[in-house]
């Protein structure tokens, strides 16, 4: 099992999409100006990388080496054209708010990524492992960075839930800072580059806080004592 | 002084950066008053609070950056950085407005790059962008005369909004023609209707050009940045005032209202984010002049100094790489002459 503690470390942590390899970071940029768009976001991008991931391990082994990229781009279109009509129907709202992100996901890098990288050389098991791991890990970043900028923007947490959960979630706002109006370089575009060089800047700290405290394992790249 | 005349060869004491940074202190001194005396004591409470939040700022990133305190600190960029948001912001702005202005200016601005000497931006020029696209009610709180120390202090600390101000606070005279355009008068009348702060604004800048002149003439600036802004907006408002008088305000209203001489002389002048070479110092400041006249005719704020230095910041690179001055005895890519 140890390996599949591996994929999971690799995708929520070491090797984390958003945080790391800094791919798909248009729509991660872009929809995360609340926690509830940026959770909407993930959770699609989430389903589309397991499901994708699946299915090019499924069929790695009949897919030609010549066409293997096309085939890959047709299989999370697929997907994706799929998550779009069922948000469509069921979460209309968020779908008119998240707009052309949704359909965005296909070119998302981090899942053509995985599916070339990972998928097309593993497993159905491993690869659907890695997708639910590498799709966690880019959630995890957008909903760290959502609530940072909605914390900071507007004050709140889990605004607009209902979009998201249904009605009975209208009342789950949390209002972190009262009668606040708002610090709005942080839910403008800028608020969102600088928001993510700060989280890459706190995960680096925690990794180099880390590193230290283990002396046996000198970190990748050190000089041999 | 010792009065002894030593034999040559004299070699000129170079000038230290604290040297360079008091001198441009000193030079605000005339421009400041005049705003002291045009809008009140809220000008120099703006000042001090965030001249003190850049200082403690940068001695925690100094900190945090195990880098020693004192050279840096003894340094008054710091000090610098800080006067000049404080001369930008409205005298009855809260003083959280400062306090957010000086940190996101140091940490932004400078310290995130790799601290003095190393930041492609204006960190007073970051720390103010900061705050105009965050906090757009609280930096219009400019008043028309001068306010009395009791509404100021309410103002800064007393958490007194900007609805209980509305008596006190009005456009200032960028921001009156402005609105005046946008309803389709013409400058005349916008003038009349806004009540445009009857000629103070001209003293400000009068006071800011005096400082400035007095920097060239001590050589703590050169002449390059300031001649090429002052001329870029000139040009540009000539332009337009002549193509159509009533649409657009003339030029010596352009360079006598809003941060025109402080941008000119105090900020564009930024020895580490502006051009170096003498060619490049004057394009960079002809783009700046041209910048500000075209956001305060069509963009979506009053005044456009800050916008027009950070975007010009960016093509500093490029020009000191391509109008490098030419070595004498050498040729046009650097190649001996034949």
């Amino acid at each position: 099992m140890s390996e599949y503690s591996d994929i999971t470390k690799k995708g929520l942590w070491t090797n984390n999409p958003g945080f790391v390899q800094l791919l798909g970071l248009c729509p991660l940029l872009a929809v995360s100006n609340t926690v509830v768009n940026a959770l909407g976001l993930g959770l699609a991008t989430l389903l589309v990388l397991t499901a994708s991931n699946a299915a090019v391990a499924a069929i790695r082994d009949s897919v030609r080496d010549e066409v293997r990229i096309p085939i890959f781009v047709m299989v999370i279109a697929a997907f994706v054209t799929a998550i779009e009509l069922l948000m469509n129907a069921f979460l209309h709202e968020l779908y008119l708010i998240l707009g052309i992100f949704i359909p965005l996901i296909v070119t998302n890098c981090a899942i053509i990524g995985r599916a070339e990288a990972f998928a097309s050389k593993n497993s159905l098991r491993k690869a659907v492992a890695d997708g639910l791991a590498m799709g966690g890990g880019f959630g995890l970043a957008l909903l760290l960075l959502g609530g940072l900028r909605e914390v900071l923007g507007q004050g709140t947490l889990l605004a607009d839930a209902q979009l998201l959960f249904g009605e009975l979630a209208r009342g789950w706002t949390i209002t972190v800072i009262p009668e606040f109006r708002g610090f709005l370089l942080a839910a403008l575009p800028p608020g969102a580059f600088i928001g993510l060089a700060f989280l890459i800047a706190g995960k680096n700290m925690i990794d180099r806080r880390l590193a230290a405290r283990q002396p046996a394992k000198p970190p990748i790249g050190a000089e041999p004592a | 002084m010792s009065g002894v005349t030593l034999s040559s060869p004299h070699l000129p004491v170079q000038p230290s950066v604290g040297g360079v940074m008091r001198g441009v202190l000193l030079a605000l001194i005339p421009g400041t008053a005049a705003m002291v005396w045009l809008l009140g004591i809220g000008v120099l409470i703006n000042i001090a609070v965030c001249v003190a939040a850049c200082l403690v700022t940068e001695a925690a990133c100094l900190r945090l950056r195990d880098r020693p305190l004192s050279p840096f600190m003894r340094d008054w960029t710091a000090i610098l950085t800080g006067a000049l948001i404080g001369l930008a912001l409205p005298p009855l702005a809260p003083w959280w407005i400062a306090v957010i202005g000086g940190v996101s200016g140091i940490v932004l601005g400078k310290h995130l790059y790799g601290g003095l000497g190393f930041n492609p931006f204006n960190p007073a020029m970051v720390g103010y962008v900061v705050l105009l696209i965050s906090f757009p009610t609280e930096l219009t709180l400019w008043t028309v005369e001068r306010a009395d120390v009791a509404t100021t202090l309410a103002a800064q600390f007393g958490g007194l909004g900007a609805s209980a101000l509305d008596a006190v606070t009005a456009a200032s005279p960028l921001d009156g023609l402005r609105t005046g355009l946008s309803q389709n008068l013409t400058v005349d009348e916008a003038r009349i209707a806004s009540v445009f702060a009857s000629g103070g604004w001209g003293w400000v800048n009068l006071g800011f050009l005096l400082g400035g002149l007095w920097m060239i003439w001590r050589k703590l600036i050169t002449w390059q940045i300031p001649v090429a802004m002052l001329a870029g907006l000139g040009i540009m408002a000539l332009v337009f005032w002549l193509i159509d008088g009533d649409r657009h305000a003339d030029p010596l209203f352009h360079l006598m209202s809003g941060a025109a001489m402080l941008g000119a002389f105090f900020i564009a002048t930024d020895p580490v984010s502006g051009a170096t070479t003498p060619r490049g110092k004057l394009v960079f400041g002809f783009g700046i002049g041209v910048l500000v006249y075209l956001i305060r005719q069509w963009g979506g704020y009053p005044d456009g100094v800050a916008f027009g230095v950070l975007l010009m910041n960016m093509t500093v690179p490029l020009l000191d790489t391509h109008l490098q001055p030419r070595v004498y005895g050498q040729g046009k890519a650097g190649r001996p002459d034949r």
